[in-house]
């Protein structure tokens, strides 16, 4: 048993045992955190595989970005979540059967049919360097900035739409509240502002 | 690179089973948006794990190329719905899945 089959095991158990607890949790906050659990194990393993510039998008997309935004999400809105947990165990048949059906097929495919393909396959666009000779990171730098540089464009485009329509779907204007309008302010003429009025000896404004 | 004794069938096995425990999250937390979005997340991290562990197996950079892709895809999911839960629950004061049925016909 190689150092790097314990690390596959230890890396996979937690990942899977955390992804139990994501959707098992009675509080969404330690949903949460496994979910952050679940993706630096996958890290792990990526890195494991050779992967190393994915595992560290990982860790720096779902950690930091997506994972920070669901507990931001659910620290803000003030909701009973026991409440939401009923009818727990009513969808636990149905869903352990088709669950079970779904796991049975998937890795009767990966073990059976899957694992017999071939290695280092010929056939391929876009060899692996070796490591020695090319980082991973500048290897998927090659070609994406040269092979897939429309697509890399779309998935930025993506991006943009995603945090326009966020922002447009959060934005709200709430009535009652007094803002400065600075536009409005420098637009005001002296004549609409100022009176000057003739005020009489002893008879006030 | 060398997947030492682990072979590719394993990190097959180990998505496959991550998808199910999605999938399944979905089942059981029928009412909680939340907990249905972060199955979606575990779903495409199971796919991100086939897509890479299939790049190494073939020997092929494209695999980890669109890895990141569908990283970026289910950021701006991720994202977008998280902003239509906080909108949904600002002007209904709930998140259950079950009361939105206002487009119901």
């Amino acid at each position: 048993m190689t150092l790097t089959t314990i690390a596959f095991y230890a890396f996979a158990i937690v990942l899977l045992a955390s992804a139990v607890r994501v959707i098992t949790a009675k509080n969404p906050v330690h949903s949460v955190l496994f979910l952050i659990l679940a993706f630096f194990n996958a890290a792990g393993l990526f890195v494991l595989i050779g992967a190393e510039f994915v595992a560290m998008i990982l860790v720096i997309v779902y950690v930091g970005a997506v994972a920070v935004l669901f507990l931001f999400v659910v620290m803000m809105l003030d909701i009973n979540f026991q409440e939401l947990r009923q009818g727990f165990m009513q969808y636990m048949p149905v869903g352990l059967v088709v669950g079970a059906i779904l796991a049975v097929e998937l890795v009767f495919l990966a073990t059976t049919q899957l694992a017999g393909g071939p290695v280092g396959g010929q056939a391929n666009n876009a060899p692996i360097p070796p490591v020695d000779q090319m980082t991973n990171t500048e290897a998927i730098g090659h070609i994406l900035y040269t092979d897939y540089v429309y697509a890399f464009q779309v998935s930025g485009l993506i991006l943009l739409v995603a945090m326009i329509g966020a922002i447009v779907l959060t934005l709200r204007s709430r009535p009652g509240v007094r803002r400065q309008q600075i536009g409005q302010q420098l637009d005001r003429k002296r004549g609409e502002v100022v009176q000057v009025r003739k005020v009489p000896t002893r008879g006030g404004v | 690179m060398e997947f030492g004794s682990i072979g590719l069938a394993h990190y097959l096995t180990l998505s496959a089973i991550l998808f199910t425990i999605g999938v399944f999250g979905i089942f059981l937390n029928r009412k909680n948006v939340i907990i249905i979005l972060m199955s979606v997340e575990m779903i495409l991290l199971a796919v991100n794990i086939n897509l890479v562990s299939f790049s190494v197996y073939l020997n092929d950079l494209v695999g980890q190329i669109f890895t990141m892709f569908i990283l970026t895809v289910a950021a701006a999911e991720a994202a977008i719905g998280l902003a239509i839960l906080v909108v949904y629950f600002r002007n209904r004061g709930t998140i259950a899945v079950e009361d939105i049925n206002m487009m119901k016909g």
